[in-house]
């Protein structure tokens, strides 16, 4: 990147984050990481991380490819437990609770701490069955209850008025920007707590990028959000908060308008300001 | 110019072209000479009377169908002792289905075409299916009634036709009581015989509960005697007609009734009766039971047994199969074991398949059936119930056979599903058991089905394995009907590939057969066309409903 270059992007910056001072209002811890480290069999992915995330608002991950944002988002709601070779130490504290404690019920975990990956994976069931799905496992087969909750998942995704009709199609039908929505409407059916997404939008094309960008902002109301993106413009536009990771470490976190403006860390400032990664 | 030629890969592709041509012209040579062979067996052909006259000999008639010709070259025909005119380059011979087994002790001859003085096809000769001793071919002379000729020359055929229709109604009522009624009388008494030595062995038989079985008993036997009285009532009506017949060699033949299936006059009959014919006797060979040592008649049982095994085997090996594939992929270790297991189960695919026959014969029908009489049937020892060859035990036999198979498929299946889809159902609360019964399983059901086509069709061909462990040459009942409790798994059945097999090769006609093997051969491939369909079908539907995610 030439210098030019450089700064018509930190100007781009600066008038996206105009809004986005949010220093000033009070705030409530909803996850506290306490010096995780994870290794995957010998090889450690993260390095001694601490950080604390906010409730109702966006925290962003970012950082170059293979930094473990992805990886510090999927120990939060213990998707890693999947990876036979992962071993984790330290604490991810939900709610003051530790959630890598043996007493914990991981299926339980995780309806409070949804998820949305990076490339949409509806079931392929029809749309009304993709929605309904978490409630089902609960055991909740009320005809009504379910209609209510599908539809109202469905208003929360912002999909409602596009699929009202179309409930019973198969949902691989729909569009990848659509898909995505699906999978947002299906992890907010069943109400939880944090929402967790992984490059939510990369998939994607910009104008469905957008729609998730304004999903987005509208669902920080009702949730902690915890979003990893490569995008530095979209965790710009969308997050209160952005921790800063590179090569298994958290090196800065801070409110999204500070960090972006007023980096303390030289190489949080080398990465917003496109000189590498 | 060659190499440059070899160079563009033409070869390559004419190679694969050939070798795809060759498979296709393969099949098509199988199929269509099973077709021919088979299909035109049931047509009337045309029955020929030939004057014979061998050099030296008195002339003679020669009634019967032309089945074969054979063409010899004089010098091969001299060498093997064949006695011809010596300016004929080739000996020409034809071989004449004579039938009536019962005057000449053979259903076949061949005959020289230079002895034939004179060939005719006179509209008067009649072919009489029979019961026993195979087809007769002659010229009907009059029908008798208990004794007393009724009818003679022109008249004697119509009056046969309607004594044919009453005759085979009679005997089908005759059938009907014997096999139904009858047969339920039986298979209660043979109940209540097995129920009184059960008290026996249990030293508990009181004069109450002998009172009530001999009550039970006299009432079957009271119903017997009814039954026993109408049947021979009905057996005098059906012995009482008969036909007098002339043979080829002016001899007269009395043919009962009784014996006869079906008479009719080939040389007279127009198209449509020709094709009415056809028709009724593939109705006949789809329907009936065989007759003479399998050699006439139908084959139903054989279709209606191949059919049972193979949804009967379905059922076991499939939950078995399934099931054994999510341990292999969902739950066990990965690692040297299970990389063990897998190598295991794909060479028990390639054990030859009569060595899980005496597996089957060894294991499952002595230790396990022999095991399952003592505990549970002693009171028909020393006769076997579970312990000898049956339904049962050859289903499970085939099952085993076959579980590579479906697991091999199934695992297949399961290792397709992308993690973005379990991750998608773990990640909304669901434990792993839930993502596998709610997303996984149902969108691996089609390489289920893939498994178990395939598996239907290795076990619908099976026949060494079954020879063992419970197909035999003609099995008295049905392993389903309509006593209690319906379907016999103890029972021994029949099954098409067998069939052949036995038609074939040892049955005390063969010549005769030979048709009926090609037939039959026909209907066991479009039998396992029928079964692979249906499952082809649920696997598209299962597919279409399942489509798994792109990338």
């Amino acid at each position: 990147m030439t210098a030019q270059q450089v700064k018509s992007h930190s100007i781009d910056m600066s008038s996206v984050l105009r809004d986005k001072d949010v220093s000033q209002q009070p705030t409530e811890t909803c996850i506290k990481v306490e010096n995780l480290n994870l290794f995957y069999g010998e090889k450690q992915a993260l390095h001694g991380i601490n950080m604390e995330m906010q409730k109702k608002k966006v925290t962003a991950y970012i950082g170059p490819s293979g930094c473990g944002k992805s990886t510090l988002l999927r120990c939060i709601n213990r998707m890693n437990d999947l990876v036979d070779s992962a071993r984790i130490e330290g604490k991810i504290l939900l709610d003051g609770d530790n959630i890598y404690d043996k007493s914990v019920n991981v299926a339980a975990l995780r309806r409070r701490v949804g998820m949305v990956f990076q490339k949409p994976n509806p079931f392929p069931k029809s749309i009304f069955e993709n929605v309904a799905y978490g409630l089902r496992i609960q055991g909740i087969n009320d005809k009504r209850v379910l209609e209510e909750t599908v539809e109202k998942a469905l208003r929360g995704a912002a999909l409602w008025d596009e699929m009202k009709d179309r409930l019973n199609d198969n949902a691989l039908g729909m569009s990848g920007g659509q898909q995505q929505r699906l999978v947002i409407a299906r992890a907010i059916a069943i109400e939880p707590e944090v929402l967790l997404l992984d490059e939510p939008a990369s998939a994607l094309d910009p104008i469905s990028t957008l729609k998730i960008e304004e999903l987005i902002n509208e669902l920080k109301e009702k949730y902690t959000i915890v979003i990893v993106t490569h995008n530095m413009q979209q965790a710009a536009r969308v997050s209160d908060y952005t921790a800063f990771m590179y090569m298994g470490e958290l090196i800065e976190i801070g409110t999204t308008s500070e960090l972006f403006t007023n980096p303390s860390k030289k190489q949080t400032e080398d990465y917003i300001t496109g000189r590498y990664g | 110019m060659i190499r440059l030629w070899f160079k563009s890969g033409t070869p390559w592709i004419w190679l694969n072209a050939a070798a795809v041509s060759l498979s296709l012209i393969m099949v098509v040579g199988v199929l269509g000479l099973v077709i021919e062979r088979g299909v035109g067996h049931f047509w009337p052909h045309q029955v020929n009377q030939f004057s014979y006259q061998e050099p030296d000999n008195q002339p003679q008639i020669i009634i019967g169908e032309k089945v074969d010709t054979s063409i010899t070259p004089a010098s091969m025909a001299k060498s093997t002792g064949h006695v011809m005119a010596d300016n004929a380059d080739t000996l020409v011979q034809y071989l004449i289905k004579t039938g009536n087994r019962d005057v000449t002790g053979t259903d076949f001859r061949w005959i020289q075409e230079r002895n034939i003085k004179a060939h005719s096809e006179p509209s008067d000769l009649i072919v009489i299916e029979r019961r026993e001793w195979g087809n007769f071919y002659g010229q009907l002379l009059e029908v008798k009634e208990n004794g007393v000729t009724i009818a003679t020359g022109e008249q004697a055929w119509q009056v046969l036709q309607t004594k044919i229709d009453e005759t085979l109604a009679i005997f089908k009522e005759i059938t009907h009581i014997e096999k139904k009624e009858v047969g339920t009388i039986n298979f209660g008494l043979e109940r209540l015989r097995l129920k009184q030595r059960k008290l026996e062995l249990e030293n508990s038989l009181d004069d109450v509960a002998k009172q009530k079985i001999d009550a039970e008993k006299a009432a079957f036997e009271a119903e017997y005697k009814q039954h026993q009285a109408k049947l021979t009532g009905l057996y005098q009506k059906l012995r009482s007609d008969s036909l007098v017949a002339k043979t080829e060699s002016g001899s007269q033949l009395v043919i009962p009734l009784s014996k006869v299936v079906r008479v009719f006059q080939p040389n007279t009959m127009s198209l449509l009766d020709k094709i009415l014919h056809y028709g009724s006797k593939v109705v006949e060979f789809l329907t009936d039971d065989p007759r003479e040592a399998n050699t006439e008649g139908g084959i139903f049982p054989a279709i209606f047994g191949t059919v049972m095994m193979v949804l009967m085997m379905s059922v076991i090996v499939t939950p078995f199969g399934v099931i054994a594939a999510v341990y292999l992929r969902e739950y066990a270790k990965q690692g040297f074991t299970t990389r063990l297991i897998r190598i295991a189960v794909n060479n028990l695919a390639g054990v030859p398949s009569v060595v899980y026959g005496v597996f089957g014969l060894g294991f499952f029908v002595y230790i396990l059936g022999g095991n399952i009489d003592q505990l549970f049937f002693p009171e028909s020892s020393p006769a076997p119930v579970f312990g000898t060859p049956g339904l049962l035990w050859a289903s499970i036999t085939l099952a085993l056979l076959t579980l590579p198979v479906v697991i091999v498929s199934t695992e297949e299946g399961l290792a397709r599903i992308p993690i973005s889809i379990r991750e998608g159902s773990l990640a909304l609360g669901a434990t792993k058991l839930e993502t596998l019964w709610l997303t996984v399983l149902p969108m691996a059901s089609p390489a289920m089905m893939t498994g178990l086509i395939l598996a239907v069709a290795r076990a619908a061909g099976e026949v060494a394995p079954l020879m063992l462990v419970g197909v035999v040459k003609l099995a008295p009942t049905l392993p389903l009907d309509g006593n209690f409790p319906f379907l016999h798994l103890d029972r021994k059945f029949m099954h098409l590939g067998f069939h052949i097999y036995d038609v074939g090769f040892q049955s005390p006609n063969v010549e005769a057969a030979r048709p009926l093997v090609y037939a039959t051969a026909l209907l066991l491939v479009l039998v396992i066309i029928g079964l692979n369909l249906a499952a082809i079908v649920i696997r598209n539907n299962l597919r279409e409903k399942y489509r798994a995610l792109e990338g």
